[in-house]
């Protein structure tokens, strides 16, 4: 059987010290990503392991962690397509620890909310469907895919230089309905990013795009909205 | 102790849903999820949301009531009509409401709806986002929930009602990310914490579908339904049952065996691959148990190729990634390995069309819920539209008993929560130090096994009874489980260990109901009784936990529309 050394950062805050990493060998047959080397661990070496799991497959965005260097899922990443040797896992960088893999998500999800991530409409909503044609709605494809994972946050450098820094998830969050043709609340939303912690902060180093497991691209998100702000507020371009 | 009016169980599409429409009649609601609301099960659905908004120009007569036939007949009749009328009929303002909220469905060029056809339906009625349509409600659902200003509770791990003279008045809560547990006290629960698939080792599921919520009310003495009904989709990833949408089949993907045949042909022969799931699971079954698997192996092929590599990124792109991730294979140039896999749970805890149970003040909505509108099988497309239109009903109905006053005489609240929370402690307690030496991970890991391997498309009597008894020899061995590890915060141990104990109740529940049900009909196909039988099994099977095992009783089914047939595709 193959064997899969992983070595694992961990976390806990009632020890001294909190941080140490700890060695596991996981023998397996076919196949093993990751998570379930994670749970092998968790049920028959170290039950005291903690990360986080839901739809190993890739949709829910539970698992992202550094894996030999690298944003991943950790459901998505097989062993097989790593390289030879121990394989490192820890918890999102630049992150705030709760325990092992797991780190603080708070300030992620109150940045997202922060954009007023939800259709908004000034005008009377038909009986039925609000139109759309599949050209406006192909503006949705890119951004819709965003799982929330945390890594594109927490791979960006002017968040970790700036707490109150959208970053680019919220951003592309909002980018998302901006480009909604059935949004009618530009004027609403221009505050939003177009501030001192909105869509300027990006500077385009673009590691969120090499983060993103997803293959997105939030920093074009992020560059259309800086240009959407210069427009309206400089130009007075609405439309 | 935190109060608020109602405590809603579970972030997905049904509690998030419930959530929104009691928040709307001014009602104090928290939801308490065990991920992030935005990281539910609901968000892995992929292929679409029946409603019949007649906008294919293949459907422009579709109605509600078709939609409603479809259903039942799809359900082998064991569907309440009324229910699954009602549902049908919901279906459409639920699907506008959406859409005005934001969903990003997949349009026709004329600006509406699209819709693909979907198993088991006369029309083509299934609105779609590509093939990610769990993950665009569920967003646009949880971003309402933020609108909305519901109160969420996130990494609540839920284990047990709080009940005070019969009535439910809340919940204990083990905070994952602060440690401790907590009462979480209100005038009604609504429980909305999904299916059960992970008592199966080869499920679709997530692995937080334990079943969580259907064992808190079994175990409080609400009675579950219908359990023996187990679907199993048939186009799971063959190495890890990870679900490749109806849809595939929808947009035109083929089924095909060793000789290279559309072998659908042989059992649905008018719908072919688009039979119900049922149906289209036993024919691939059936198809590997004569040897005609792939290789004489134990799966056939979901066959893509034809649709071309632009419908596929189009139509099917999370498919495709999928299965290059987790299956190493390209769907544009090589047919996908495929088996049939646990997927939904049709049975769950018996409600009617608002929402309530038997027990005052608890209501349950979604996947946990057994309406019945599914029946003995349920149409894809069903289970995204039962969370969002049970999930307002159950919402409104909780609401109104709240203004209503509630559960009358008030019992002593603070007294139920305090030995509620103080018995899940000792439980805990227990678990660690009570001497106990059997390991959780061994027991779970022989429970889905045996659940596949008894309890799977096809039943008989010998191999349900001996998977019995495996249950019942198990659910013994679950007293004396040895959970390790005490740490307070994010506790993996302790969340897995103590669940286990309702997976085992709700297994021997399917198990036991299943051997009892003495007939083939929808999922629960027997080849020793391989006919339906309406005289005798036209009704609902009633579990009531007992310590030692399920009490069995039944109860009628509603009909009225449509006389039960014999169903042919």
């Amino acid at each position: 059987m193959p064997e899969a050394k992983f070595r694992i950062q961990r976390y806990d805050p009632d020890r001294t010290p909190p941080t140490w990493h700890d060695e596991f060998t996981v023998l397996y047959e076919a196949s093993l990503t990751v998570l379930e080397g994670l749970f092998h661990i968790q049920e028959h070496l170290d039950g005291s392991l903690s990360f986080r799991y839901c739809c190993r497959a890739a949709v829910c965005g539970s698992c992202a962690m550094y894996i030999n260097g690298r944003y991943r899922l950790a459901c998505q990443t097989n062993v097989r397509h790593l390289a030879a040797g121990v394989i490192s896992v820890e918890p999102l960088p630049h992150m705030p620890l709760v325990k092992d893999l797991v780190c603080d998500m708070g300030d992620f999800f109150a940045k997202y909310e922060d954009v007023k991530p939800w259709l908004i409409r000034n005008s009377q909503t038909p009986e039925k469907e609000i139109p759309q044609s599949p050209k406006e709605r192909a503006k949705l494809d890119m951004p819709i895919d965003c799982i929330l994972c945390g890594a594109c946050y927490s791979s960006c450098p002017s968040v970790w230089g700036d707490k109150d820094y959208l970053g680019p998830a919220a951003l592309l969050s909002c980018y998302r309905f901006e480009v909604d043709s059935r949004d009618e609340a530009r004027k609403e939303r221009l505050p939003l990013f177009d501030n001192e912690n909105g869509a300027y902060r990006c500077h385009t180093i673009t590691n969120c795009i090499e983060a993103c497991p997803k293959e997105l691209n939030p920093t074009e998100g992020v560059q259309w909205l800086k240009g959407a702000a210069v427009r309206r507020r400089i130009l007075g371009r609405w439309k | 102790m935190i109060r608020h009016e109602l405590i809603v169980v579970g972030g997905g599409l049904a509690g998030m849903r419930a959530a929104i429409e009691a928040k709307k009649k001014g009602i104090d609601v928290a939801v308490l999820s065990q991920v992030h609301p935005a990281r539910s099960h609901s968000g892995a659905a992929q292929g679409g949301i029946n409603a019949a908004l007649a906008n294919n120009p293949e459907s422009h007569d579709d109605t509600p009531e078709k939609h409603a036939f479809d259903t039942v007949k799809g359900s082998d009749y064991l569907a309440d009509q009324d229910a699954a009328f009602a549902m049908t009929t919901d279906a459409v303002p639920a699907i506008y409401e959406m859409e005005h909220w934001g969903c990003p469905f997949s349009r026709y060029d004329d600006g509406r709806i699209a819709q693909r056809p979907f198993g088991g339906a006369g029309y083509p009625r299934t609105c779609y986002g590509a093939d990610k349509t769990g993950h665009y409600l569920l967003r646009t659902m949880v971003e309402q929930g933020y609108r909305h200003e519901v109160t969420m509770y996130i990494e609540q791990f839920v284990t047990a009602l709080i009940v005070a003279d019969g009535v439910c008045r809340g919940v204990v809560a083990y905070d994952m990310l602060n440690g401790g547990f907590e009462a979480f006290v209100g005038e009604a629960v609504i429980m909305a914490t999904g299916g059960a698939g992970r008592t199966y080792s080869n499920t679709t599921n997530s692995l937080i579908s334990t079943g969580g919520g259907m064992a808190m009310a079994y175990h409080a003495g609400v009675p579950i339904k219908d359990m023996e009904f187990v679907q199993f989709h048939p186009t799971g990833l063959l190495t890890t049952n990870i679900l490749m949408t109806e849809g595939a089949r929808g947009e035109g993907g083929y089924l095909i065996n060793d000789l290279g045949e559309r072998f659908m042909a042989n059992y649905a022969p008018k719908a072919m691959e688009l039979a119900p799931r049922d149906i289209t699971s036993r024919s691939i079954q059936t198809e590997i148990n004569e040897g005609r698997g792939i290789g004489g192996k134990e799966y056939v092929y979901l066959d893509l190729r034809h649709l071309g590599a632009q419908k596929i990124q189009e139509r099917l792109p999370g498919i495709r990634d999928l299965a290059i991730h987790f299956e190493g294979v390209d769907p544009v140039y090589e047919p996908i390995p495929i088996v049939p896999s646990q997927h939904y749970s049709m049975g769950g805890i018996d409600t009617d069309a608002d929402g309530k149970t038997e027990m005052p003040g608890f209501y349950a909505a979604g996947e946990c819920a057994c309406v019945s509108v599914h029946g003995a099988n349920r149409l894809g497309g069903n289970s995204l539209l039962e969370t969002i239109v049970f999930g307002r009903r159950a919402g409104a109905a909780a609401a109104e008993f709240i203004k209503g006053g509630g559960a009358k005489p008030v019992a002593d609240v603070q007294h139920a929560a305090d030995e509620a929370v103080k018995a899940v402690k000792s439980r805990v307690e227990q678990l660690a130090t009570g001497g106990g030496g059997e390991d959780p991970y061994a027991i779970r890991a022989e429970m889905t096994t045996t659940m596949k391997d008894h309890f799977g498309v096809f039943r008989d009597e010998p191999t349900m009874a001996a998977g019995v008894a495996k249950l019942r020899a198990l659910k013994e061995r679950v007293r004396h489980i040895k959970l390790r590890h005490t740490g307070s915060v994010f506790n993996l141990d302790m969340i897995r260990t103590t669940e286990l104990e309702g997976m085992v109740d709700l297994a021997l529940a399917v198990a036991v109901g299943a051997l009892q049900r003495k007939e083939s009909r929808g999922s629960h196909a027997r080849t020793d009784c391989p006919t339906r039988d309406d005289a005798a099994w036209l009704k609902h099977t009633m579990a009531y936990y007992e310590p030692d095992g399920p009490r069995l009783d039944y109860k009628p089914v509603t009909l009225g529309m449509f006389e039960p047939q014999e169903r042919k595709y």
